[in-house]
Parts: C-alpha cells; sequence; structure tokens
C-alpha cells in the first residue's frame, strides 16, 4: 500500500458516494483522475485487499436476530479438515482457529451461526455437532446480547 | 423494505462494477432506473438496513493487524469497563456476549506491535486480564445474507 492507495482508502473506508460517478468524484476530491481510482481499485480487489465491493446489510434489520458465536474444542491435529468441512455448511460465515487458553478456555474452532431465532440456530448446531462427530469435545454458544461499539475498520488519514 | 429492495439487497453484497456509471449499470441489470437505485440504496443506509455500500477492505492484507479479544467482565463493572474499552479507536467492535466472557472486542491496527500495546493499556486501565485470540488460521469469510 502506497500513499495513494491510502488515500483512496481513506476516501472510501466509510462508502461510495451514491452519484452517478462515484470513482470521477473520489477523483475530484483527491485531484487525481478517474482511471488511476478505477485501477487502484481493481488492483486491490484483484489482491484481496478489497474483498468484495457492495451493500453490506444490517443483518438484524434481515431478520437475523439470533447470532451465535459458536465455539468448538476439536483435537489440533484435525482442525484443518473439520475447519474445511464447517466451511462447506451454507449457513456458516467467519470460520477460525483462535488459541486456547486453558483451562478456562478450551475452544480452539470458532464459527459464527445466524438465525431468524433460536429454534434456527440451534438446529443448525446440531448439523454441525452431527458433521464433527466424535472429534466435537465440547462445544457452547455466546450468543450477543448488544453491540457496544461498531466502527468498522479505520485507517487515519495522513497529514 | 420491498421487494425491489430486496433484489437490491441479494444482487448487490459484491461485484459491484469499477467503471464510469457503475450504478447505471447494476440498474440495467436490476430492471430499475438509475435514480431509483441511487435514492433506495439512500433509503436504506438512512434507515440502517445497510450499514455500508462500497468497498470492503481486509486490514491484514494491507499490512495491519486483527484480533479478537476477551475479558471476563464482573457484571457490576460492566458499564465502567465498556467505557474505557470502547473509548480506544483501535477498538473497531464491540460486543456484550451472554457468556462469562461477557465482552468480546475486535481490534484493527497498522501493525501487531499495536495489538499487544492496546491490550497492554486495556489491561492496565481496567485492571482486567485480556484474553487475545488472533486467528491462527481462517476457514471461511463471508456469510450471503438473503433479505
Amino acid at each position: 500500500m502506497d500513499e495513494l492507495d491510502r488515500k483512496i482508502i481513506t476516501a472510501t473506508q466509510a462508502g461510495l458516494p451514491l452519484v452517478k460517478k462515484p470513482y470521477t468524484a473520489i477523483a475530484e476530491q483527491l485531484g487525481i483522475d478517474s482511471e488511476t481510482v478505477k485501477q487502484r481499485l481493481q488492483n486491490m480487489l484483484d489482491k484481496g485487499q478489497i474483498r468484495r465491493i457492495g451493500a453490506v446489510p444490517n443483518h438484524y434489520k434481515l431478520g437475523y436476530k439470533a447470532n451465535a458465536m459458536s465455539v468448538w474444542n476439536v483435537p489440533d491435529d484435525e482442525i484443518k479438515e473439520l475447519g474445511d468441512q464447517l466451511s462447506a455448511l451454507p449457513f456458516v460465515s467467519h470460520c477460525y482457529e483462535r488459541p486456547r487458553f486453558l483451562p478456562e478456555w478450551p475452544y480452539n474452532l470458532f464459527t459464527m451461526l445466524h438465525g431468524k431465532s433460536r429454534e434456527e440456530v440451534a438446529d443448525k448446531v446440531q448439523q454441525v455437532v452431527k458433521l464433527l462427530g466424535e472429534y466435537c469435545v465440547g462445544y457452547e454458544l455466546l450468543y450477543s446480547k448488544q453491540i457496544l461499539k461498531k466502527t468498522g475498520l479505520r485507517l487515519k488519514a495522513k497529514d | 423494505m420491498d421487494e425491489t429492495d430486496r433484489l437490491i439487497i441479494n444482487s448487490l453484497q459484491g461485484n459491484f462494477p469499477i467503471s464510469d456509471q457503475p450504478y447505471l449499470e447494476v440498474a440495467q441489470q436490476l430492471g430499475i432506473s438509475e435514480d431509483e437505485l441511487l435514492s433506495r440504496l439512500q433509503t436504506m443506509l438512512d434507515s440502517r438496513t445497510l450499514t455500508r455500500f462500497g468497498p470492503m477492505y481486509d486490514i491484514q492484507k494491507l499490512g495491519g493487524s486483527f484480533s479478537l479479544c476477551a475479558i471476563r467482565v464482573p457484571a457490576e463493572r460492566f458499564e465502567e469497563v465498556t467505557e474505557i474499552v470502547n473509548a480506544f479507536p483501535e477498538v473497531a467492535h464491540n460486543y456484550e456476549r451472554d457468556h462469562e466472557f461477557n465482552m468480546w472486542y475486535v481490534l484493527a491496527t497498522e501493525s501487531p506491535e499495536q495489538i499487544i500495546q492496546t491490550n497492554q493499556a486495556i489491561e492496565a486501565r481496567t485492571g482486567l486480564k485480556v484474553y487475545n485470540m488472533p486467528k491462527i488460521q481462517e476457514f471461511f469469510v463471508g456469510l450471503h445474507f438473503q433479505a
């Protein structure tokens, strides 16, 4: 990331302008030409530095009111295989291996489960339990009670 | 939210074009006018049906750092600790969860050292142990929400 990328990121991280030519608007704001803005964005997209460009829905507003972080204790030797299998389930998002803190935190596999009700989430949990089979040493569900802060990622603008 | 809003949400969670008039392109695919698409996006952002519209950056691939951290906060101190933690600009998200580990926040910083420094500062200010749980490996990211 060079200085120009950083400027483009800070100009767009809160969102694209809702005008007919959004990339031209960004270019004018930064005092560069719109081709450069488009090329830089395309380049960051190709490199995976931009995951995607589009709408980020508020899943609470879409009716997904039951949102649980599910945490699983699985054998370290099997985690790659199990993580890949879990990821293939259509309702699984954000599947990660994370460190344990023994004895108080034995869980090493994390995934978010979203549903319109806790019953729907419970049904998804059972599908995960079934898939993990004998490798599931233990699990817990941590439902979100409230969002305390959500600003998203913000690079600070330099100068 | 009506059928057109649903159509917009379901078809616009990625692949927004990088072109001169991207809204026009998308509107044509959806069979609505460019002005209607723009005004519906604005309305959905205003009502918080959409939290954002634009590029989603991967801070790690940009050289930054990211970590999920947890604290077991005594119930009677929850409000006070929330205030301390949220005041750090490095804290991008913070959620209360129904568990003994009841506070879960995400740090986003420009270097790995800042993750450690921020957590040390949070421990010093709160007197509570921070469980730093950065990802060791990622199996999958991204769920397509059906509106």
